[in-house]
This record gives C-alpha cells, sequence and structure tokens, in this order.
C-alpha cells in the first residue's frame, strides 16, 4: 500500500534517471535545431550568421545526400533481409537434437561480441584482401579471380561484414523464441499427418512473426547508424559509394568542418530514426501491458 | 514429452549445426591464427592453416611499440565507469516504477527507450562542440559520461523487467513484519536482485567496452580506448596483420568470455524484454 510517503520516496529516486535523459535528449537536440539554422564553420570562426532553411535545402539537394540515403537504404534492407534468411534456418537447425548444441551456440554467438573496429580490419585484411586474403586464395583454388572487394563492389563488402556481426543476434533471438514454442503444439501437427513444411509454414512461422519484427526494429536502429565498419575500411569511398547517412554528417561535421548543414543532416537523420522507433516502441509498450 | 530423435536426425542435425557453427566462428579463429605467425607467414599466399612457425612475439611487440595497456586501461576505466555510474542512476529508478508504479510509469518507461533511438549522429555537432569547449575531448571522463548516459535506457529497463519478477507477496510479508524501506531493501530485495543486477552489469559493460562511435569520434590517444587504438591499424596497408591480429585478440578476448556467460540476457536485454 502506498503512503504519501513512499509515494515521495519513489518520485524522488526516479528524478535523477529521468532529469539526466531529459537533459540528453533535449539539450544537444536543441542545440543541433539551433545550428542547423545558422551559416557557421569552424574554419571560420565568427562567422555564425542565420539563414533559416538554407541548410536544408542545401543538405536536401546535395547529391550527396541521395547517394548516402541509397547506401543507407541498401545497407540495412540487405543486412535485414540476409539476417532473417539465414538466421530462420540457422535458428531452425539449431533447435534440433544437436549433439554439443551449447558450443555450437557459443561459436554462432561469438561475433556478435567482437568490436566493430576488430571484425571490419580483420575482414577487410586477413580474409577480403584481393592478393593475400583467404577469400582470394579459395577463389584461386576454383580457378576463378579473385574479387577485389573493397575497389569492385565496396557496398557488398561493408554489407557482408555487418551482416556477419549481426547474424548471431538475429539467431539467438529466433532461436530463443523457438524453444518457447509449445512442442506439443508441434507433436499434435505430426500425428495428425501434417508435412514438417506445413508445420513449418502453418505453426512455427507464425509463432516467429514477433520475434522477427523485434529482430527487424531494432537491427534496423542500429544499422542506420553503422559508422565503426566504414571508417576503419573505406573511409566512405571509393567516391561515395559506401558513404551512408551516418559517414556523411560525419565528414561534413569533422572533416569539413560544416556545422550548419552537418546539423541539418543530424536532424533529418533523427526524423527517419524516429519512424522507426514509432513502431518499435508501440510493440514493446503492448508487451508491458500483457 | 520429449521429441523424438532418430539417430540419422540427429547426425544429420549436428554435423549441419557444427558445420555452420564452425564456419561463422572462423574468422575469429583465423585472427587467433594470425597473430601466432610471423608478418611474412600471415601474408603468405597459400596460407598455411596450423603448420607455420609458431611466435607470440607478436603480443611483446604490440606492448613494446604502442602501448598495449594503455589503452587496454582506458577501456576497462571506460566501461567500467560509465557502467557502475548507470547502475548507480538506474537502480533507484527502476526500483521506484516497479514497485511503486504510477499510472505515467509505463509512458516513463516508453519515454526512456526512446532516447535510446536517437542516432547519435543527431547530436555529434553539438556534443562535439560541447566537449571542445570543456576540454572535454579525448578525455576519459568525456566519454565515461557520454557512454553512461547512451546505455542508461538499456540499464533501467533491464533492471526493470527483473525487478518485477520479484513475488510482491515477499515485500508485503517484510512489511507487515515491521521492515523499513531501507531494512525491506537491503534483506529483501537485494539478495533477490542480484542475478539481475549482475547480466544487467555484464551486458553493459560488453556494450561500452565495443562502443564505436563515441570513441571513434571523441577520443584520438591519450583517452582512447581499445576500438579506437584497433582503428588506428586502418591505415597502412597490409603489412602489420600479425600485430593486428595480436592486438584484436587481446581486445576481443575478455569480453567474449563475459559474452558467452550472458548470452541468455543478451537477449532480453537487447529487446527490451520483448523476447525472453
Amino acid at each position: 500500500m502506498a503512503t504519501r510517503q513512499t509515494q515521495f520516496l519513489a518520485r524522488s529516486l526516479l528524478t535523477p534517471a529521468v532529469g539526466l535523459l531529459f537533459i540528453w535528449m533535449i539539450v544537444p537536440l536543441a542545440l543541433t535545431i539551433y545550428f542547423s539554422t545558422l551559416h557557421y564553420s569552424l574554419l571560420d570562426p565568427g562567422s555564425e550568421s542565420f539563414v533559416g532553411l538554407e541548410n536544408f535545402r542545401y543538405f536536401l539537394t546535395d547529391p550527396a545526400f541521395l547517394a548516402s540515403l541509397q547506401n543507407t537504404l541498401v545497407l540495412v534492407g540487405s543486412v535485414l533481409a540476409l539476417t532473417i534468411l539465414l538466421g530462420i534456418p540457422l535458428a531452425l537447425l539449431m533447435d534440433q537434437p544437436v549433439i554439443g548444441r551449447n558450443f555450437v551456440r557459443l561459436m554462432v554467438i561469438a561475433p556478435f561480441f567482437v568490436m566493430p573496429t576488430v571484425s571490419a580490419l580483420v575482414w577487410k585484411n586477413l580474409l577480403m584482401h584481393p592478393v593475400s586474403g583467404l577469400f582470394a586464395w579459395l577463389a584461386s583454388l576454383f580457378g576463378l579471380t579473385p574479387i577485389d572487394w573493397f575497389n569492385d563492389v565496396p557496398l557488398l563488402a561493408v554489407i557482408l561484414i555487418v551482416t556477419w556481426q549481426w547474424l548471431p543476434f538475429a539467431t539467438l533471438i529466433l532461436l530463443t523464441a523457438l524453444q518457447s514454442l509449445d512442442e506439443e503444439q508441434k507433436e499434435a501437427a505430426e500425428m495428425d499427418g501434417a508435412s514438417a513444411v506445413s508445420t513449418f509454414i502453418y505453426i512455427t512461422l507464425p509463432h516467429l512473426a514477433r520475434p522477427i519484427t523485434v529482430v527487424i526494429l531494432i537491427e534496423t536502429i542500429f544499422l542506420l547508424t553503422v559508422f565503426a565498419e566504414i571508417f576503419v575500411t573505406t573511409g566512405g569511398g571509393p567516391g561515395l559509394q559506401t558513404t551512408n547517412i551516418a559517414f556523411l554528417i560525419y565528414s561534413q561535421a569533422l572533416i569539413q568542418f560544416d556545422v550548419g548543414s552537418a546539423s541539418a543532416g543530424g536532424l533529418v537523420a533523427v526524423v527517419i530514426a524516429n519512424v522507426v522507433a514509432f513502431f518499435l516502441v508501440r510493440i514493446v509498450g503492448r508487451n508491458l501491458e500483457a | 514429452m520429449a521429441r523424438m530423435a532418430t539417430t540419422r536426425r540427429v547426425v544429420v542435425s549436428t554435423i549441419g549445426a557444427w558445420f555452420f557453427g564452425f564456419l561463422i566462428f572462423f574468422p575469429i579463429l583465423w585472427m587467433v591464427l594470425a597473430s601466432f605467425k610471423t608478418e611474412l607467414e600471415a601474408f603468405a599466399v597459400p596460407p598455411s592453416f596450423l603448420l607455420f612457425h609458431w611466435t607470440t612475439e607478436n603480443y611483446a611487440t604490440v606492448q613494446e611499440r604502442s602501448d598495449y595497456f594503455h589503452h587496454a586501461m582506458n577501456s576497462i576505466i571506460i566501461a567500467g565507469g560509465s557502467t557502475l555510474i548507470a547502475l548507480l542512476i538506474a537502480i533507484p529508478a527502476a526500483w521506484s516504477m516497479a514497485f511503486s508504479p504510477t499510472k505515467r510509469t509505463k509512458d516513463i518507461l516508453l519515454w526512456m527507450l526512446s532516447t535510446k533511438m536517437m542516432p547519435p549522429v543527431g547530436v555529434l555537432v553539438p556534443i562535439y562542440l560541447i566537449y571542445k569547449s570543456f576540454g572535454l575531448l579525448d578525455s576519459r571522463i568525456g566519454l565515461v559520461f557520454i557512454l553512461c548516459l547512451g546505455n542508461l535506457p538499456i540499464v533501467i529497463w533491464m533492471l526493470f523487467t527483473y525487478f518485477k519478477e520479484i513475488p510482491r507477496d515477499i515485500l508485503e510479508a517484510a512489511r507487515m513484519d515491521g521492515a523499513t524501506i531501507g531494512r525491506e531493501l537491503v534483506y529483501v530485495l537485494t539478495p533477490m536482485a542480484i542475478p539481475g543486477l549482475a547480466s544487467t552489469l555484464l551486458l553493459n559493460l560488453i556494450l561500452a567496452w565495443n562502443e564505436a562511435f563515441w570513441t571513434l569520434n571523441l577520443s584520438t590517444s591519450n583517452a582512447a580506448p581499445l576500438t579506437t587504438f584497433i582503428a588506428s591499424y586502418s591505415s597502412p596497408e597490409g603489412l602489420f596483420w600479425a600485430k593486428l591480429s595480436a592486438a584484436s585478440t587481446l581486445a576481443i578476448a575478455p569480453i567474449l568470455v563475459l559474452g558467452w556467460f550472458s548470452q541468455k540476457q543478451l537477449v532480453r536485454g537487447l529487446t527490451f524484454g520483448a523476447v525472453k
């Protein structure tokens, strides 16, 4: 029973966290909005002037923006598709009676714990190097011409690296969901003569619908801001081929020192992320009530 | 009832699972092997898998030439510091929301979650400028602070879902017996909350250790944790593979061990309790 005293206590325990998060959210965001209306270059200090929506016009009509938006969408879409399409069969396989399943689990989950800079550099050098990389050697075994990953298909190379990092996440969540699937339901279906395929389509897949949605939303939030993998492998290049929105904003802010248009770009990124966040928050919120 | 498992099914799925598991793990294994090769062998075509001259000199060189332990210490301080501070702020908040919920608790939780959705790049410019004017660029305290705030929503959420599972009856009983809130906290809640606290701590350590947006943008040398340190290997083409591998192996080994222990909680933490 909540007395007035415990209510007061509860509120004062909550205040520091709420206050800090509020400041953390509001102050930088307000500054970003403010900067986005200024002509503001770090190379030319003291020349700040109000330019209204000029930065947005500049950022949104910059060919680099369209290119980076496209790269972002391709990157997010491909990684989502790959992690889910590979994650489902992998999770199904690991849900089978496998000897030493715990050890297999450890191997599958491992890439998720590798820091982004390490996985990007190991893939770029040890695996994808056009002469000395392992892939080049494998290709030559089969008499194929090795692919020069970061020159010929740079975006695909980044996609593969990021997929390797996120496949464990998708697999682990789908596996967790599979293990909570009612065995008796599946057995009943099998006894009624349902084939493995129809058991999968009519029982397993509907059960996976929610975890798949969760995987899509959470991965999207992280994938929209992939940064370190691009930073250490391609630096956004060649040209703009691997520049995503996050990297474009970074380079406008900390390479070209154009605070104004980087801020405008930052707000564009916030808007895109919010669209995704809206759906995720709704799903999680529904779960809170259950 | 356990599923009937025919021998053939077990054999096929075991071979399949081990094959794909090994395939996914292979890049890490390959990196660890490269760290024990000489630079020449690491670069050699065709590559040697096990029959090379095993050496540990790369590990020594990484420490001598680039002061590896300085960066490892930075990682420990930044990940550990931000995690501890986040826990100190989050424990009272989560406790309060789990045990004295109000009408607004759900809204507050969802709002906290939404702050995590903000792309860091959206606030890169102001944070960078604020840090610049306060002399916080390339400082450990600056990184502790920002990683703490960045992970605070996840920490509160995880703790909240764990605290929620502590049975109410026990609290009622303690209150009936005249326990004050302080005693209730120390003798009843804490022992029951320790497993949840431990997994939250672990997951947050992992996230902070691997964080590579703020660390890359806000640190260069003095405060550079391992993420930034490893990134410095990106410039020279090819020639330092064995040393890169040695530094990388050292950088991921502790977190890999922690991660393997916390994989169950990982699902729960990263999905904000939506999948358990």
